[in-house]
């Protein structure tokens, strides 16, 4: 079995992607529980995923309807700013690295190696603000301060238009979001590198270059409402093909994502809820270029690529359960990194892969939750024919708890243990399986 | 990947993660109480007492006495569950309420209160809540709630039903809380006091927005006949016949909509279409 230097080069960069994603933020805003008086457990089933009643707020716009939610009825004083951090103490093992015989010999051979690094660290900053700027018209802003670089980016920046002709059906969303994916990303209970993502969005079969994920905040408008009750729900979205990436660097294409989904009690059990979602969209292959240089914003040879998918959210008392299963396909030059105005090499064709998602929590009380998550990645067809079929099929598992010490409207605090561990196929410069391993614990804290 | 140091490492890791989470575990059981020891509550109560603990405590506080951390910043403030009395009932005045009517507060909210619809929790989860609501007062226990006040059926909008609760809200002393405008600024306003000696204000009924209790016409009616318990809103079910109760409905049901630049004319015309 051969795989191409490239192919193993794009593994690496996929494993480094998910490093780097690792750090992606995500939102716990005290600011709303302070301003309604409400503890985090009245939101969040374990902050920072919601519960129904908190999901029934943020599809209200951050209002609670109880004419108490335009900022004209809050203390004067009151700032609608909440930050999040959390130092942590975190291990990265990574299986079959290929490395120098001789360290600073690249002449003495090179050897397979399983590199260990652990130490004490800080994740990002979020800076969450949000609410009302009046009665329903809400909005969103959350700088976001890396923590090894000190770089603020915009995580989030959107207002929105609530209740649109007094319906709750009528919602209009403008800026960068969070697109309203069947599992929030954004409000994911595991934080270590390799878990704290979800694989369903970030996924590429080593070499596509396609620059989208469903679990980045994205720039555009959405369209999104939901019955009184928040049972049945659905989001349109229109979207720059820039992956969320500010200054309209990729080109004149758009993406479009629809979501929806209908929840029905079941007596003794709780809120059940079932839906689906699919995502279109269009990426340029190559740039013009002056002198050689491409010029941002000048995109060419569009090609597109989808991802569709249906999910089921079971609750039974203390345990709910998510099971998420997507389909994917991109275009076979963005798969296989060629401008649409070359031609394909030979054997290049447009990946398939089908993606299962199962994550289950068992909420002991609002102060504790245990994590537990399988992911599985499977290629149904490579970007190159020549591939061997199960290159680059991952699992993925990851286990963890938070324990929240104290449970008020003014801050809160979770200790937060996990271990995770990916393994991919073939992806080794030798052939061989790669097992990448997380552990992380450490204070989750936001007030 | 063969099993070596770094395995080992990793397996005592995993066994000290769940050893750890364990120990949480317990402590959370005996220290947030949710779940916690049964205490002679029955399935229902028990259930109901975690839903309260996650959703209501911080407002209503642990011992249901309306003394949350939350409640210094409340206004109004949260009601007293330990008293059993409650604003918005189907029952004559001073009677305990029906479940049905604790139901509906859970459902709809106490609008212009901290009090928000807790309707996105499921029927279940709010009988479970009035079950563990009614555990904090021994009157529940050695009492029966009050049969529910009738509503007869409503007579037609008209602009002289109105003109007649205009009067009956003058004879009637309303203005003397509500102000003759209906705004909330009567001359007893600002003396007013709930229940427990907290300052209250009279409701602006010229606000456009939903009463406390609903905003239906029966809704109203209902709320002048029971009286809002705890407040200073008397019961009129002895004062006034159901006839100039409607009147009252009329006239406040005016004034709300003349907020919305809707006069007795053509509020009149709308029912009549």
């Amino acid at each position: 079995m051969r795989i191409g230097r490239m192919g193993r080069i794009a593994a690496h960069a996929l494993l480094l992607g998910m490093v780097a994603m690792a750090s992606r933020p995500a939102h716990a805003i005290p600011a709303f529980a302070r301003k309604y008086g409400l503890p985090c457990s009245a939101c969040h089933e374990a902050w920072p995923k919601l519960n129904n009643f908190g999901q029934t707020f943020k599809d209200g716009g951050y209002q609670l309807n109880n004419d108490r939610d335009a900022p004209i009825y809050q203390n004067p004083s009151y700032w609608p700013i909440a930050m999040r951090i959390t130092p942590n103490w975190h291990l990265e093992g990574n299986s079959r690295v290929t490395t120098d015989a001789v360290p600073g010999d690249p002449e003495s051979g090179q050897v397979q190696s399983t590199i260990n690094t652990h130490g004490f660290d800080l994740s990002g900053i979020d800076i969450l603000t949000g609410g009302t700027l009046a009665k329903n018209i809400s909005f969103l802003l959350v700088p976001s301060i890396e923590a090894d670089t000190g770089t603020v980016s915009f995580e989030s920046a959107w207002v929105r238009l609530d209740n649109l002709l007094q319906s709750p059906w009528l919602n209009f969303k403008f800026g960068k979001f969070e697109l309203d994916v069947p599992i929030s990303e954004k409000r994911i209970l595991t934080l270590s590198t390799n878990g704290g993502f979800y694989q369903l969005y970030h996924f590429l079969p080593p070499g596509d270059v396609t620059p989208t994920s469903m679990g980045d905040n994205q720039l555009g408008i959405e369209l999104l409402g939901h019955s009184p009750d928040d049972h049945t729900r659905y989001a349109l979205s229109l979207l720059s093909s820039t992956d969320g990436e500010l200054g309209l660097p990729g080109g004149r294409s758009y993406d479009g994502y629809i979501h929806v989904s209908h929840a029905f009690d079941l007596p003794s059990l709780g809120l059940q809820r079932v839906g689906a979602y699919g995502y279109v969209g269009q990426a340029p292959t190559f740039f013009l270029t002056t002198g050689g240089v491409p010029i941002p914003g000048s995109g060419r040879g569009n090609r597109s690529f989808y991802r569709a998918g249906a999910y089921v959210n079971f609750y039974a008392g203390s345990f709910d359960f998510t099971g998420i299963y997507q389909h994917a396909s991109d275009n076979a030059f963005l798969a296989n990194a060629q401008a649409a105005d070359q031609t394909l090499p030979n054997g290049a064709q447009s990946p398939v892969w089908n993606t299962g998602t199962i994550e289950a929590h068992y909420t002991y009380s609002p102060q504790l939750v245990f994590i537990g998550r399988y992911e599985l990645v499977r290629i149904s067809r490579q970007a190159l024919a020549t591939t061997p079929g199960d290159f680059g099929n991952l699992d993925a598992v990851t286990v963890g708890y938070r324990y929240y010490p104290f449970m008020h409207s003014r801050a809160g605090l979770a200790w937060h243990q996990e271990v995770s561990s990916v393994r991919s196929k073939l992806t080794s410069d030798t052939g061989q399986d790669q097992r990448s391993t997380s552990v992380f614990m450490g204070f989750d804290f936001a007030f | 990947m063969k099993t070596g140091p770094n395995t080992l490492f990793l397996f005592t890791v995993m066994i000290a993660t769940l050893t750890s989470g364990r120990a949480a575990a317990q402590n959370a059981g005996s220290g947030s109480g949710y779940p916690g020891p049964k205490d002679g509550l029955t399935d229902q109560e028990h259930r109901g007492q975690g839903l309260y603990r996650r959703y209501c405590v911080g407002c209503h506080g642990a011992r249901g006495d309306g003394n949350g951390e939350n409640a210094p910043y409340l206004d109004p403030k949260p009601r007293d569950f330990t008293q059993a009395t409650f604003k918005c009932r189907s029952t004559p005045t001073g009677s305990l309420p029906l479940d049905s009517d604790l139901y509906d507060t859970i459902s709809r909210g106490i609008h212009a209160s901290g009090m928000p619809s807790w309707n996105p929790l499921t029927p279940e989860q709010r009988h479970e809540l009035i079950a563990y609501i009614k555990t904090f007062s021994p009157r529940f226990r050695e009492e029966q709630p009050g049969a529910p006040l009738p509503i007869p059926p409503e007579p037609p909008t008209s602009a002289e039903s109105a003109k007649r609760g205009a009067e009956l809200f003058q004879s009637m002393n309303c203005w003397s809380c509500h102000g003759k405008d209906g705004r909330g600024h009567g001359p007893s306003a600002m003396t007013l006091t709930d229940s427990k000696g907290y300052p209250i204000t009279p409701f602006d009924l010229t606000s456009g927005t939903r009463f406390k209790c609903g905003a239906s016409d029966r809704e109203l009616f209902r709320d002048l006949m029971t009286g809002l318990d705890g407040t200073p809103m008397p019961s009129f079910a002895d004062a006034l016949k159901p006839d100039q109760i409607w009147d009252l409905v009329h006239y406040i049901q005016t004034i709300r909509e003349g907020s919305k630049s809707a006069s007795v004319e053509n509020r009149t015309e709308r029912k009549g279409n």
